[in-house]
């Protein structure tokens, strides 16, 4: 991240999603992934680097009203294990593995018996973990649905890469101490404007960047 | 090392020219004729244990004692100090995981008596774990095993150079690196190397079973969906995964290895394909 404020993530800040418009689409694709799946639940976590823990971004299902937002370290259990090394897993019987996050799934009130697990990848980078929890229990796991898990985790990524940029050009933001708020305003209300009056408007706007020798 | 004795030629011993062939040389890298007209799956590893094979699973370490892994040759945890060099320490901690064990336990099942090591690469830190990495696989390959299985892969470029060397080196040096696809539309490595043995999963539930791919990178697909493997605190779990389908095709390697331990890793991976479920092999 640059030390100055940067104008380009003040006008990212304006124009681009909020991050709770981000987390409302992560939250409709863990929705779909529960649904798709038959399972009780399906979650997002990311990786906190700074402090190398996972945290629940979206959660659907069992859970939901207790572990958004919860962390945990990230070598911890298979999720850890999927960021790790960035490969996706299935496995069933989760409760038999002592490795698994279960103080984390006990605070919930729900400890689960299945799970899938895929990486989110963003280029060469791992930004956290799809799960997909307890499917039927009497159907057996298909390489058809772990491409589908695959296709998911694709789309779940390029949403959290979206995320993380609006909640960086937030911060730049932030850190400008109130200085740039006004070009992300600015760029806001111009970017709403309808036809004849947004072309106007960036007129202007282009006016006034030459004219401040731009 | 691999005694290749049998094979009645050492290149070592031998001085033979590395980079041409003179004439009066052609008749000293003459080799014994002894394949058979058709290479069979019996022929290639039909009563083989495993006995004799060296295999490491370079993963999450492998709990030792396991009633589904036994012993362990050997376990070592990799570190980077602070020169960069790469540090082997004797793991005492385990499998952080369970993965590892996992592994192990696939190999072991299939090739009871092969000696199994781990080479711990995972659990310490995420920074600098593609380092931990690449020193693991080198300190891998420098001990010499027949076969190393890498159900791991990383999608870092920068890495993929010094892997690549890597995978090169373990080619010449007769291991072969049994390395997992990725299942995922990712670029990672090392498996899209050809110098490796990549592998995806098939959905058979026969363990032997194994399938050769008419269009690589993926040059084999072994059984990863469904499969019983051992855990953490002497458990079993039912996976999935091409992590899973690469330790069967370790085992299928330390099979024949065990019983041809003169084959190259280029004459290893013509027999896998002679042999594969879908070209002429389980008959």
């Amino acid at each position: 991240m640059t030390e100055k404020p940067d104008l380009r993530a003040a006008v990212a800040a304006g124009v681009g999603g909020s991050e709770e418009s981000f987390r409302a689409l992560l939250a409709a694709i863990v929705e779909v992934a529960r649904s798709i799946f038959g399972a009780k639940a399906s979650s997002i976590l990311l990786l906190d680097e700074a402090t190398e823990e996972l945290v629940f971004e979206a959660v659907v299902g069992e859970g939901e009203d207790t572990l958004l937002g919860t962390r945990f370290p990230a070598g911890k259990g298979i999720a850890g294990w999927v960021l790790a090394t960035q490969t996706p897993l299935v496995i069933e019987d989760v409760q038999q593995d002592p490795r698994f996050a279960k103080d984390v799934a006990e605070d919930s009130g729900y400890v689960p018996s299945g799970l899938m697990a895929a990486p989110l990848m963003h280029e060469e980078r791992a930004l956290g973990v799809l799960s997909v929890l307890d499917r039927p229990e009497q159907s057996l796991f298909s390489l058809q649905e772990m491409e589908l898990l695959g296709l998911f985790a694709n789309q779940a990524s390029i949403a959290v890469d979206l995320l993380l940029k609006a909640r960086k050009a937030n911060t730049v933001l932030l850190q400008s101490e109130g200085d740039l708020e006004v070009v992300a305003r600015l760029a806001a209300v111009v970017d709403a404007l309808e036809d004849e009056k947004r072309a106007s408007g960036i007129k202007l706007l282009n006016d006034l960047a030459g004219t401040l020798g731009a | 090392m691999q005694d290749v004795s049998a094979h009645g030629w050492d290149a070592g011993q031998a001085a033979l020219p590395a980079w041409s062939l003179p004439k009066d040389a052609v008749d000293r890298i003459a080799l014994p004729g002894d394949w058979p007209e058709r290479v069979t799956r019996e022929w290639a590893l039909g009563g083989s244990t495993g006995k004799g094979a060296r295999v490491c699973i370079l993963d999450s370490g492998v709990e030792a004692g396991h009633p589904r892994v036994g012993d362990l040759e050997s376990a070592v945890v990799i570190s980077i100090g602070e020169n960069e060099e790469v540090i082997a320490e004797e793991d005492t901690e385990g499998d952080v995981s369970g993965h590892g064990t996992a592994c192990a336990g696939i190999v072991r099942t299939l090739a009871p008596e092969c000696s199994i090591s781990s080479v711990r690469v995972l659990g310490s830190t995420f920074t600098g774990s593609g380092s931990i990495l690449l020193g693991g696989l080198r300190y891998a390959v420098e001990q010499g095993f027949d076969v190393i299985n890498m159900s791991l892969s990383t999608t870092k470029k920068p890495f993929a150079s010094v892997l690549h060397e890597l995978a090169d080196n373990a080619y010449f040096k007769r291991t072969v690196l049994v390395a997992s696809a990725h299942n995922m539309p990712v670029e990672s490595y090392p498996w899209r190397f050809s110098s490796v043995i990549s592998v995806g999963s098939h959905e058979e539930d026969d363990s032997l079973a194994f399938f050769a791919n008419p269009n690589p990178p993926v040059e084999f697909f072994g059984r990863g969906v469904n499969v019983e493997v051992p855990w953490l605190g002497g458990r079993s779990l039912k996976v999935s995964g091409n992590s899973f389908a690469t330790p069967h095709l370790s085992a299928i390697c330390a099979l024949i290895l065990a019983k041809h331990p003169e084959l190259t890793p280029f004459q290893l991976k013509s027999v896998l394909y002679l042999t594969a479920t879908n070209v002429g092999g389980g008959k």
